[in-house]
């Protein structure tokens, strides 16, 4: 008679056993299920235990094979994206202010698992701090006219959301959607994905949230200087990003694409500085926020 | 079959002779097992007086309100949730902040559907980012909390309304800042002290922060309110 699988699996793990005690460094591989192929970018079944330098892009090649186990309507899909701890989450953002040349954001920093807590939560931090910071700023302006009685501009909240959601979600959109058309014919890289646009544009508009504090102090000269250094700073890790991405296809293509990232950000933040931070003498000026939301701007004029 | 019939009456052969007449009573216990109390106490519920029903709600509300202001570990909050306090706390806390600024369209504080919209919202987010990140706290546990949390700060609202009849600058400003800053502080250790049994140990930071944030919110809009000139 045949003997029954679970005598074969006993054996199996015996000799096993041996194996290791005799030599406890060796790699080992194990399998569940029954396939005879064993390729590495299979749904999770297959574990590799190997040594460290392996390991990091071995894990990185599974966790992208697992990731789209689960279908988007499970509360797990959506897990994935969350799965950071503190201290990732702080790497994140620091190496998001530090961009040195050569330092690919998505490549080193996100090493393949981005998340959407830091995007999302630095979006809606921002905005607070945006409106927060506008409105300090327009009442210690005002504070030596007799006629000014404080008011809380709650509505720039609403305003400031619209704006930063709608860049932090269209742009990369539209910077995922044709560096993918451009990698069509090319298939040497792996492009990026949708989700490492959306998490390297999130984690880039942190240094906006101290300049936007910073802005309250009320010297002009000072608002235009930490423009120019968050500009510099925010724009060179999307470009630093974007650039091995780009620099493969013509020259032409390849500057206007970086051109069109940089233009893009100088935009949101000196329209975010001229909307949200008026000077006292100047009546409000309608916003030179980026085209699409141009329409939502020339409503508010008050 | 017919074995069977006929082993049956084999069987019964020796009691054929014991006649029962009349009734003949019988003694012993039955024993029905009872559900929870609680469960015993729906069905009952419909018996008794309105006053007693929305007591023991109050009641329960009350208890809540005074394990806020006293921050343990207390199992009442999260155990028996109702959202009834955040209800009530939300919609005291968004009609005092109306009826202030001349202007009421645009540049003034926040409406009522702003504030409401902020609260709820807020909270269904903070929660989804807390089970998001592994958190094993249940969805309407931690509105809850968030919610009974939102006290301080209503409390401090009160008191910024009185000092504002006072006048809106100098001393009155300062006062209020000291409130607001002190509720604020007391609504996010309060909340933290409920929820952080439930998160994983390296993300705690992780969901602290949008707490914080929201709280510090809220504050800031209790901080800005302005009354007509």
């Amino acid at each position: 008679t045949m003997a029954s699988p679970d005598d074969l699996k006993f054996q199996e793990f015996e000799e096993a056993t041996d194996l290791l005690l005799a030599d406890p460094g060796a790699s080992t591989l194990s399998m569940s299920g029954s396939s005879s192929t064993a390729p590495a970018g299979a749904t999770g079944d297959i574990k590799l235990d190997m040594s460290d330098d392996e390991e990091q892009e071995e894990s990185s090649e599974l966790l992208r094979g697992e990731k789209q186990t689960s279908g988007f309507w499970t509360f797990e899909y959506y897990q994935s994206f969350f799965n950071v701890d503190t201290m990732q989450v702080l790497d994140r953002v620091k190496g998001s202010v530090m961009p040195l040349p050569g330092r690919n954001f998505i490549k080193r920093t996100l090493q393949s698992s981005p998340d959407l807590y830091g995007p999302f939560w630095i979006c809606v931090t921002l905005v607070f701090s945006l409106a927060i910071s506008g409105n300090l700023s327009t009442f210690l302006n005002s504070l030596g006219s007799p006629h000014y009685h404080y008011r809380p501009q709650f509505h720039r909240v609403t305003i400031a959301a619209v704006v930063i959601f709608l860049y932090a979600w269209l742009v990369p959109l539209g910077v995922w959607g044709f560096l993918t058309w451009r990698q069509r014919e090319e298939r040497q890289q792996r492009g990026y994905s949708f989700l490492e646009t959306v998490c390297v544009y999130g984690y880039s508009l942190f240094i906006y949230i101290p300049t936007s504090v910073l802005w309250i102090l009320p010297f002009e000269w000072l608002r235009w200087l930490l423009i120019l250094v968050a500009m510099v700073i925010s724009g060179s890790v999307l470009v630093l990003t974007f650039w091995p991405a780009v620099r493969d296809d013509t020259k032409s293509t390849a500057f206007a694409t970086v051109a069109t990232i940089v233009v893009l950000h100088a935009l949101l933040s000196i329209g975010c500085k001229m909307y949200f931070f008026q000077t006292a003498t100047c009546t409000p000026v309608p916003t030179l926020a980026p085209n699409h939301t141009a329409a939502i701007m020339t409503n508010k004029t008050h | 079959m017919a074995e069977v019939e006929e082993t049956g009456k084999l069987m019964f052969a020796d009691l054929s002779d014991v006649s029962i007449s009349g009734d003949i009573p019988v003694q012993g216990e039955i024993n029905v097992p009872v559900g929870t109390p609680s469960q015993d106490k729906e069905y009952s519920t419909l018996d008794e007086p309105v006053k007693d029903t929305i007591l023991r709600d109050l009641k329960a509300v009350g208890k809540k309100f005074v394990h806020v202001m006293y921050p343990k570990k207390s199992s009442a909050l999260l155990r028996d949730w109702d959202l009834w306090g955040p209800l009530l706390l939300c919609v005291t806390l968004a009609l005092m902040l109306q009826g202030g600024s001349v202007d009421r369209k645009d540049d003034g504080g926040p409406q009522f559907a702003e504030v409401f919209v902020i609260i709820w919202f807020g909270s269904v987010i903070i929660t989804l980012n807390s089970k998001l990140l592994g958190g094993t706290i249940s969805f309407f546990q931690s509105l809850c909390v968030l919610g009974y949390c939102i006290m301080p700060l209503t409390v401090a609202m009160v008191v910024c309304r009185l000092v504002l009849l006072g006048g809106s600058w100098g001393f009155s400003f300062i006062v209020r800042l000291i409130v607001v800053t002190a509720s604020f502080s007391w609504s996010t250790f309060a909340s933290t002290a409920f929820l952080a049994d439930s998160q994983p140990p390296n993300r705690k930071a992780l969901v602290v922060y949008p707490v914080f944030l929201f709280y510090f919110v809220i504050g800031w809009m209790i901080l800005t309110f302005s009354p007509s000139a």
